[in-house]
């Protein structure tokens, strides 16, 4: 009971600094939109060919947008030697840790909700399979990218040049987790992919966040405390 | 002091006469495989590639394990015995570069195969897929060995080899997973796995060739790496006496 209250604690101490600054938030929406944008004109989208590549150039989007914000996601507990702080209170690691992803994990969900109307105006889409089951794919896909990202972010802190090091060492990790967000999303607007198939891409998604869900809490103790 | 350079030298010996050893196995291996074993009925000459590209691959798999194992000792050693650690890093950082040479040989004759048989250099199949993924993960790792400040680069290395690891066996299960182009295991597949009596000596020989060859490799990166290490702490004892001695 301590442990999540020790992790809510840390969910509120981000979710107020957040609230005063909104400085990841507003980047991240506006990074996104850039990116899809720049595709939709890059790409000039037709109905058809628009619903093949629209799951891909969302998650595209998403990914470069988390990746900006979460490069950013524990600077602040880096000034004024709040991480040492964090190091020395009684408090679990994996609380930080998991308060963090939270955090991080609500503000991508925004990002999200705020993009998917303006992305189904500028691809003109309309979903031909099962709508609901995005509820399934999205959440999931979004925690393996965030749980996975503030991980290797806090990884980071300790290396010379740590905006090149996420994406170096994030994205060949999350590929299988973005190879089954990209194929379930794409199969479930196209309506190409039997139920079948898609809920075998949810089941891998769910077993990778599952997996590295674990391993992330696990580590993340002696990631804070390397030296 | 007065043993080491006898130790050295014996150790020397043991790797000369090693090395030595595989390359008459590798050529052993070679000829068996291109002049002994018997043209596929299938493919002709190209159906060689396969004495190089399943050794290399199976070994491509086999490397990740040390490198994760050696990670895993790194993490217990590092506050017990930290001279233990330094050598399970050592080996942590040359069977991942060992890991590389051989996932890249794997991919170059995959494709060279793939050329000559599909008619293309590569497919987005998931054994492809997945062993490319490998192959970046660990790519991934070496580079993060370099980005990081020195003295924290071990462990934050072996937090990533962690990482890496876990997509071993799904490269290893690609192909019984999924339907894919690539063809089906070769070894412990199904009824219809295995290959040719006739095919067997060239096989055994090169897999055995290029285990040696990945020992040998793996043997020479780690004596540089634990001599570069004796090297850093030398440098840094003569740096801490002589900060002592201006002290006084």
């Amino acid at each position: 009971m301590t442990y999540l209250r020790h992790v809510l604690d840390h969910l509120r101490k981000d979710l107020r600094l957040e609230w005063r600054s909104r400085d990841s938030i507003n980047g991240m929406l506006f990074f996104a939109l850039l990116v899809v944008i720049v595709f939709s004109l890059a790409f000039e989208p037709t109905a058809a060919e628009s619903r093949r590549i629209a799951g891909g150039i969302l998650w595209v989007a998403i990914l470069f947008a988390t990746i900006t914000a979460l490069n950013q996601a524990w600077t602040r507990e880096q000034r004024n030697h709040v991480l040492d702080a964090q190091r020395m209170a009684p408090s679990p690691p994996s609380t930080l840790f998991l308060g963090k992803v939270l955090a991080n994990m609500l503000f991508v969900s925004l990002v999200e909700a705020v993009l998917a109307p303006l992305f189904i105006i500028f691809y003109n889409l309309h979903a031909l399979g099962n709508v609901w089951l995005l509820a399934a794919v999205m959440p999931l896909g979004t925690w393996a990218l965030v749980c996975n990202g503030t991980f290797f972010a806090a990884l980071g802190l300790r290396t010379r040049n740590r905006e090149l090091m996420l994406p170096l060492v994030l994205l060949p990790i999350s590929l299988p987790a973005l190879l089954a967000m990209i194929q379930a999303a794409t199969g479930i607007l196209t309506a190409e992919l039997d139920p079948i198939q898609i809920g075998s891409w949810i089941r891998l998604l769910a077993g990778y966040d599952l997996i590295f869900t674990i391993v992330c809490l696990l580590l993340f103790d002696t990631v804070l405390s390397a030296e | 002091m007065q043993q080491r350079p006898q130790t050295v030298s014996s150790m020397q010996l043991v790797g000369i006469s090693w090395f030595l050893m595989t390359l008459a196995v590798l050529a052993i291996g070679f000829r068996q495989a291109i002049f002994l074993s018997p043209t596929d009925a299938n493919q002709g000459d190209v159906g060689r590639t396969f004495y190089y590209h399943v050794p290399t691959a199976m070994l491509s798999l086999l490397f990740p394990y040390i490198n994760f194992a050696a990670s895993l000792a790194f993490l217990y050693w590092r506050r017990r015995d930290p001279l233990k650690a330094l050598t399970a890093d050592a080996l942590a950082v040359t069977s991942a570069e060992v890991a590389v040479i051989y996932s890249s040989i794997c991919l170059i004759t995959g494709s060279i195969w793939g050329r000559a048989v599909w008619g293309i250099w590569w497919t987005w199949d998931p054994r492809l897929t997945s062993m490319l993924l490998l192959w970046l993960l660990y790519v991934a790792y070496l580079i993060t060995r370099r980005l990081s400040a020195t003295g924290q680069t071990s462990t934050l290395a072996a937090v990533l080899s962690i990482f890496a690891a876990v997509d071993v066996p799904i490269v290893y299960m690609s192909i019984r997973w999924w339907r894919t182009q690539h063809p089906a295991p070769v070894f412990g597949g199904g009824p219809d796995s295995g290959i040719d009596k006739s095919m067997m000596p060239a096989f055994v020989w090169n897999i055995v060739a290029w285990a040696a060859w990945g020992i040998f490799l793996c043997g020479f990166r780690f004596a540089l790496e634990r001599r570069r290490q004796l090297a850093e702490q030398d440098a840094a004892l003569n740096a801490l006496e002589a900060s002592l001695e201006l002290a006084q």
